[in-house]
């Protein structure tokens, strides 16, 4: 479970899609921002798309991880959008009490897609 | 159940095992997300607080009632103020500041002691519902 771990980020139509399917912990989620950041240069991706669906618990930290990810993607110019939350994660979010400030929701990839078109469009 | 807590990874198998555990109890799906979540905060205390520490797992009964009680103990630095680590936005750690009192949220029952240089006891229960 150590340290080759990696997410791989696909490109999909002019965004990047990264499936986190394996539990973050501080090292890897520090490479994956990291990666993220690149991949958005070297693509000039328009839209940036992250699936939790695989995720089956959101704690304080993925949050912290998430929203610091929308925050340096914005800061590149690229919107994020976080696809993907079960019903019982987004039951459990609200009531823990964790903000997802400034993060952008779909209900999935397809959506997530719909979101980033119309921000395109305008 | 006893999960020693040291690392970042003994967090995962922590919360695995609280959530394994609620599932064969018979909780449901968000009742075990919410008592994962807990965990995973408990035990990412010890880790980032405390030097090394336990989670523990076990089944109860009161009356008819069936439950869900956990542990979480270190030997870490302890709590010096344990209302203001309750209460949200405040962080010592770098997270977000709402990692126990959210736990407390997601569970019935939440009891803490904390003594500053000897560590720091937390008591979560869940109970099923009938």
């Amino acid at each position: 479970m150590k340290s080759e771990e990696k997410i791989p980020i696909l490109r999909i139509e002019d965004a990047l899609l990264a499936s986190i399917q394996i539990p973050l912990h501080d090292k890897l989620a520090l490479e994956f921002q990291h990666d993220l950041m690149v991949s958005i240069e070297k693509t000039r991706a328009k839209g940036l798309i992250i699936d939790i669906s695989a995720i089956d618990v959101v704690d304080s930290f993925i949050t912290r991880i998430l929203v610091e990810i929308a925050r340096m993607a914005s800061l590149m110019g690229v919107k994020t959008v976080i696809v993907g939350l079960r019903p019982e994660i987004s039951i459990t979010l609200v009531e823990f009490g964790v903000q997802f400030d400034g993060i952008e929701t779909a209900l999935n990839l397809e959506k997530g897609l719909e979101k980033l078109r119309v921000w395109k469009s305008k | 159940m006893e999960i020693k807590v040291a690392c970042e990874y003994d967090i995962v198998i922590a919360r695995s095992a609280a959530k394994t555990e609620a599932k064969k109890l018979g909780f449901t799906i968000v009742d075990q997300t919410r008592i994962a979540t807990a965990i995973s905060e408990l035990a990412r205390n010890i880790v980032v607080h405390g030097s090394d520490g336990i989670v523990r797992i076990e089944e109860i009964e009161k009356g008819d009632r069936k439950g869900l009680e956990i542990w979480a103990i270190d030997r870490g630095p302890g709590i010096e103020n344990i209302e203001l680590a309750l209460k949200d936005g405040w962080t010592s750690g770098g997270g977000l500041g709402i990692g126990l009192g959210g736990a407390k949220r997601l569970m019935d029952e939440f009891e803490i002691q904390s003594e500053v240089g000897k560590g720091t006891k937390v008591r979560v229960v869940k109970w099923m519902r009938n």
